[in-house]
């Protein structure tokens, strides 16, 4: 029957744009466009007891999805259709058929300042720390918003943004939203443009304001003796300036959101805070960024008995550099500790220029970064009167740092271009990592300290052909022990491509556990389409995106992908 | 039901049909053009990506985050030739940052110490991904001096700008 309701509709759809752009032909010069893409993953699966890979009842897993957008002068219309048949191991399992997960109209008049969409549409307030509904398609995450969306520019300086919806939960042959109902506004005011002759001017100050309030129904919990009411309105605000000289920008915003009782705080009445500033800038060839965080209590999600990757409202950015290579990326990955952490990053980034004595024939890049977090500086409540312990939980000192360390990365990068045939780059990674803090093994608790060392090599070894490796080596007492990663890459440009990688856990503990993960695949690119056969073992591993890790079980086998846009 | 479309008729699949087909047949006559967003630049100004234009040259828009490998290897190699390629083709290069929030304040320093000439803007949210129908950075397109839609290429190995200044001397042959 929805299938049905579903069909009708995109025809109706596509009817009803492809009458209106030939009716209007003749009087209007806009030409009505579709653009799209397409994202298919198959993976077929084999036992391996080695790995403790395991083969789920279909055998196989099948993901994949399709957005159409169809687009004429100010109007825009589209969906995203999506099949889970199977989900392939490591999404959500409850993630199941096909059908549309994704639909919306939108409607722009630039002169007019007005901007209205309806249906389905992701938005961003500020840094995303009251509202941020996104995509991570590759993760089976989506906080997609199902409602409307009014963006009214009623004088230049003045962005505002409003929305009423609910929120993207699941899939099941159809979109499925959640419990909760989010309103929001946001405001966006160029001082700029508002003072005569500054709309130029080479500095700019931008302060915003956002708002955004949660409904879900209420009823009562049980604490000890104490029955408590749940709010049924949670509100969360966030007010900040960015100001910024030419390449110079510091930012500083400030966010509080009342009491919110949820799985993740363990149901307690405390408020929410936040305090965020950077500064970026350059001195001559050195360029840097500083920034400082603290967050409190701002885990705010659609349904509040909700854990994980479900239903987040808002999105606390991690603090740590995101790693593209291996063994740094994926063996400890941190995420935000959503209940509250205090940070610090800081990077430094240096090019010996082309042509200087040191720079070489190419120039020379360099760039240290430093990231840290730690618990905050709090005081535990006590048994007393009124039982504040159960209901507020804690509270906080100050907006320093407390005594339990989550994580440090310190890394060093260097990379040289040393003739038009050959190139490196070498990483140096120091690692502290609290496993209690970001849960990503079973296997220890506690700080791993971690040495990681990196070289990168490319080599052009015919016209349009080369040869990129990395070896990498992650040294540590704790956990699992030491690992290495090997890959190599050729690519013959523009349109084939062959790779694998070894990951050797080689200094495991338990020696029948220091197994070779081999992965290769190869490929064929055509402009905007891509395709790739893969075959191997896949490590189990932990997926981590704004703030939650999910994770992946061992698999072996042969994986497609295919991506196309169009 | 999906599986066996073509084999049963019924009037609700006549309805869809019809629809896809009317909108392919309209859609074949137009021309891919900018999409319309929002985006700020590294200086702090809004730019609407539908406004791109380069004096009738050709534009490239490539998509690249601080954190994807084979994208700063493509914009740097960009690099190499750009000075060539803006005198021989008149060709304007705006880098898009796709990182979100964690990651978009590296963007100004990394830049800055790369010494890339070009015109970089931000896409923290990803709505200008979305609006360009992009799954994977690397993401390149290549539009002619009309900001028509000339060529583009998903993913990057080395050589792939080789073919990329190939297609721009044809758009000033």
């Amino acid at each position: 029957m929805n299938k049905s309701i579903a069909t009708i509709a995109l025809g109706c759809i596509g009817v009803f744009f492809s009458g209106m752009s030939l009716a209007q032909t003749s009087t209007d010069p806009a030409p009505g466009i579709v653009t799209g893409n397409v994202s298919i993953l198959f993976q077929s699966y084999q036992e391996d007891s080695l790995i403790g890979a395991v083969v789920p009842a279909s055998k196989s897993g099948f993901n994949a999805f399709s957005n159409i957008n169809y687009t004429q002068g100010n109007f825009s219309a589209g969906f995203r259709y999506e099949s889970y048949l199977n989900s392939v191991l490591g999404f959500p399992g409850r993630f199941k058929g096909s059908g549309l997960g994704y639909r919306y109209a939108r409607w722009v008049d630039k002169d007019k300042g007005v901007d209205v969409t309806i249906g389905n549409f992701y938005e961003q307030f500020g840094s995303g720390i009251i509202l941020r509904s996104y995509e991570a398609r590759n993760l089976g995450l989506d906080n997609a918003l199902d409602g409307f969306r009014i963006i009214l520019t009623p004088f230049k300086p003045l962005k505002v943004k409003m929305l009423y919806g609910k929120q993207r939960l699941d899939f099941d042959s159809k979109l499925i939203n959640g419990d909760g109902i989010i309103r929001g506004i946001d405001a966006e005011l160029s001082l700029n443009e508002l003072i005569p002759n500054y709309a130029n001017a080479k500095l700019k100050i931008t302060p915003t304001y956002s708002f955004v309030s949660r409904f879900q129904d209420g009823g009562n919990i049980i604490k000890d003796t104490l029955i408590l009411e749940l709010p049924q309105n949670v509100g969360a605000w966030d007010y900040g300036v960015t100001m910024q000289y030419e390449m110079w920008k510091f930012g500083v915003s400030r966010t509080e959101k009342i009491n919110d009782p949820s799985a993740d705080n363990g149901y307690i009445y405390k408020e929410g805070e936040a305090l965020m500033y950077f500064l970026t800038g350059n001195i001559k060839d050195l360029s840097f960024l500083l920034q400082r965080s603290t967050t409190d209590n701002m885990s705010f999600r659609s349904d509040r008995d909700l854990l994980l990757f479900d239903a987040p409202i808002n999105n606390i950015p991690t603090i740590t550099k995101t790693h593209t290579y291996n063994l740094a990326a994926t063996l400890y990955p941190y995420a935000t500790v959503i209940n509250g952490e205090s940070s610090f990053r800081g990077e430094l980034y240096y090019n010996l220029k082309r042509g200087s004595k040191l720079g070489g024939k190419y120039g020379t890049k360099m760039n240290l970064v430093f990231a840290t977090s730690y618990s905050l500086d709090t005081t535990n409540f006590g048994r007393e009167e009124g039982r504040p312990d159960l209901v507020y939980g804690y509270q906080r000192n100050s907006w320093g740092f407390g005594d339990s360390l989550n994580v440090q990365d310190i890394s060093f990068e260097i990379e040289r271009k040393f003739s038009k045939k050959f190139k490196a780059k070498a990483m140096y990674m120091n690692l502290q990592f609290n496993t209690l803090a970001t849960p990503v093994t079973t296997d220890f608790k506690g700080i791993v300290y971690a040495d990681i060392f990196v070289l990168e090599t490319q080599i052009k070894t015919a016209k349009r052909q080369s040869l990129r490796t990395e070896f990498q080596a992650l040294f540590t007492e704790q956990d699992k022990g030491d690992w290495a990663t090997v890959v190599a890459e050729y690519t013959w440009s523009p349109h084939w491509f062959a790779s694998v990688i070894d990951q050797y856990n080689f200094g495991n503990p338990d020696e029948a556990k220091r197994v070779h993960y081999i992965f290769g695949s190869a490929g064929y690119i055509n402009g905007s389409h891509r395709l790739s056969l893969g075959y191997g073992k896949r490590r189990e591993g932990i997926f981590c995106v704004g703030g939650v890790c999910r994770a992946v079980p061992a698999s072996s086998g042969l994986e497609m992908t295919f991506t196309s846009n169009f | 039901m999906y599986f066996n479309f073509f084999k049963t008729y019924s009037p609700v699949k006549s309805i869809l049909l019809a629809g896809v087909l009317l909108l392919s047949i309209t859609a074949e006559a137009s021309a891919q053009t900018i999409p319309s967003v929002q985006l700020k630049n590294l200086t702090g100004s809004t730019i609407d990506t539908g406004a791109i234009e380069n004096d009738g040259n050709p534009v490239v828009i490539c998509f690249w985050a601080t954190w994807c490998s084979p994208c700063k290897r493509e914009l740097n190699n960009y690099m190499d030739y750009y000075a060539d390629w803006q005198e021989e083709t008149g060709v304007k290069i705006i880098a898009v940052s796709i990182d979100d929030t964690r990651s978009t304040n590296r963007v100004a320093p990394y830049v800055m110490s790369s010494g890339w000439d070009f015109e970089i803007l931000l896409d923290p949210a990803g709505d200008f991904k979305r609006a360009m129908g992009v799954i994977n950075a690397p993401h390149t397109f290549l539009y002619d001096g009309e900001g028509v839609l000339v060529w583009t290429h998903n993913s990057y190995a080395e050589g792939d700008e080789e073919e990329l200044y190939e297609e721009l001397l044809k758009l000033v042959e």
